[in-house]
């Protein structure tokens, strides 16, 4: 009979796999989440009110649903009806992406606003076009300003990121449950998965803190 | 040259009007400016000399008027004719409104690089220049929130300088400046003109606008009250408004 030990022990490597499905998820997830959450955040400050609006309904979608329904929605539902044949693996990036753009244009939206509109005054003043002003002066700013923000949404992205298990991912949780229902060692499995859980983010909130450090601007407390 | 190009106004402005919702700022200013005249305007504050030099710019849009250049009046609509004109035209600001992330080197030869396409090396040598014409080329890399007030108006001048520009509008330079840091942004305008730039400065430093200006223009309610020498506007005005502006404002500021 196996005892909790063994278990773990035969499983890490197994479990390991896993945590990297697991990351490559995130920073997917994360990364089209900015790709599209950045044009957004500005089309939501100086475009015109149509696009606005189009974009106000998008987050309001994505912002509105829950993740699970989404997954179902857009895997079973959408996917499949648009003749679309993804794996799992793919629909759980594209959803978790475009749930976390509508977060991540809002954390932007918020930088950008906060900048202080003298800076733009001043770009437009020295014959800077409008974007020009928001690639050049703006949003590096901005940029700065929203990675605490960011730090948040890596750390829901990342707990996020075990729902999917659901269309069968292969990442820790899925494979954590996938032994623990093999050898009803329930408690250790779902404590380990936790553990590497609270891991994960503790080191990439501690990245990001430090990628926050080394952008900081000199002269700012 | 000649004379004849000389005594051709650089900027005219003609009946620009401003509304902000129902309240009148500009009511219909005209103003004009010949290459190496230096122009203040002084007023209470809400008189809308902000407003004005704001709107030359196309800052603030105007609801009517018209803004020549050297004689080509200026489309606003024109998105690139417009950046061209701006480049044209400096701009200083009472809250200096440099970028600040960019250091004291970067904020002058951005707008050489991104605007005027200037290879970077040739740009970084223009700026330093401009920033050793201001008196700042040791803090080139110090970055805005490293810098004194004073410091920081003259690397916005300096920004504004490395884009040639034919006129400069000054907006209350020194306003945000503690008293004795004033001297020294002081000292680069009072250079600047020596050196013929064309200025249009709103400013509440008496004395200084005294020393330095051709012409002074009293505002109130978003019109021009009067205009003319400082002499004058300062001591012996024709509008009993004026007399009382400069009166009080002497009395503080000093002749």
């Amino acid at each position: 009979m196996s005892t909790p030990f063994s278990v773990l022990q035969q499983s890490l490597p197994y479990l390991l796999q896993g945590v990297w499905v697991t990351l490559v998820v995130v920073l997917g997830s994360l990364s089209l989440g900015l790709l599209v959450g950045l044009p957004l955040a500005v089309g939501q400050v100086y475009g015109p009110r149509p696009l606005k609006r189009i974009i106000g309904l998008y987050v309001w979608f994505f912002r509105g649903i829950p993740l699970l329904v989404l997954l179902f929605l857009f895997y079973f539902g959408l996917f499949p009806f648009l003749h679309l044949d993804f794996s799992a693996f793919t629909v759980a990036i594209i959803v978790l992406g475009s749930i976390s753009s509508a977060y991540q244009s809002q954390i932007l939206r918020g930088a950008i606003l906060s900048i202080p509109e003298g800076q733009m005054k001043a770009a437009r003043a020295i014959g800077m076009s409008d974007a020009q002003a928001i690639v050049h002066i703006i949003l590096p700013q901005a940029l700065r300003l929203a990675i605490p923000g960011w730090s948040n949404e890596y750390s829901v992205l990342l707990k996020d990121s075990a729902v999917t298990y659901a269309l069968g991912v292969a990442e820790l949780m899925a494979r954590a449950h996938h032994v623990a229902s093999r050898t009803y060692q329930h408690l250790v499995l779902y404590l380990c998965a936790g553990f590497i859980f609270m891991i994960l983010t503790f080191l990439g909130t501690r990245a990001l803190n430090a990628l926050h450090r080394k952008v900081k601007l000199k002269g700012y407390s | 040259m000649t004379t004849a190009t000389d005594s051709a106004p650089v900027l005219t402005v003609e009946g620009i009007r401003k509304s902000f919702g129902n309240k009148e700022i500009l009511g219909g200013v005209d103003l004009s400016i010949r290459r190496g005249e230096i122009k203040v305007l002084i007023g209470p504050s809400g008189a809308g000399k902000s407003t004005l030099l704001q709107s030359i710019n196309f800052l603030v849009m105007p609801d009517a008027g018209r803004i020549c250049l050297e004689g080509r009046p200026v489309d606003p609509s024109d998105r690139k004719g417009l950046c061209l004109y701006r480049q044209q035209v400096g701009m200083i600001f009472q809250e200096f409104n440099l970028f600040d992330h960019l250091t004291a080197l970067g904020n002058v030869e951005i707008g050489l690089v991104r605007v005027k396409k200037m290879k970077r090396s040739q740009a970084r040598e223009r700026a330093m220049a401009e920033l050793e014409r201001v008196g700042l080329g040791v803090h080139a890399h110090k970055y805005p929130a490293e810098l004194s007030g004073g410091q920081k108006q003259r690397v916005s001048i300096a920004r504004a300088l490395a884009l040639d520009p034919k006129v400069m509008l000054l907006d209350e330079p020194t306003s945000a400046l503690d008293p004795e840091l004033i001297g020294e942004v002081h000292a680069v305008i009072r250079d600047l003109g020596a050196a013929g730039m064309t200025m249009i400065m709103a400013t509440h430093q008496i004395g200084f606008a005294r020393a330095l200006a051709d012409e002074i223009i009293f505002m109130e309610n978003g019109v021009v009250i009067e205009q003319g020498p400082p002499d004058k506007i300062l001591d012996d005005a024709d509008c009993e408004r004026t007399r009382e502006f400069c009166t009080k404002i002497t009395e503080l500021g000093g002749r």
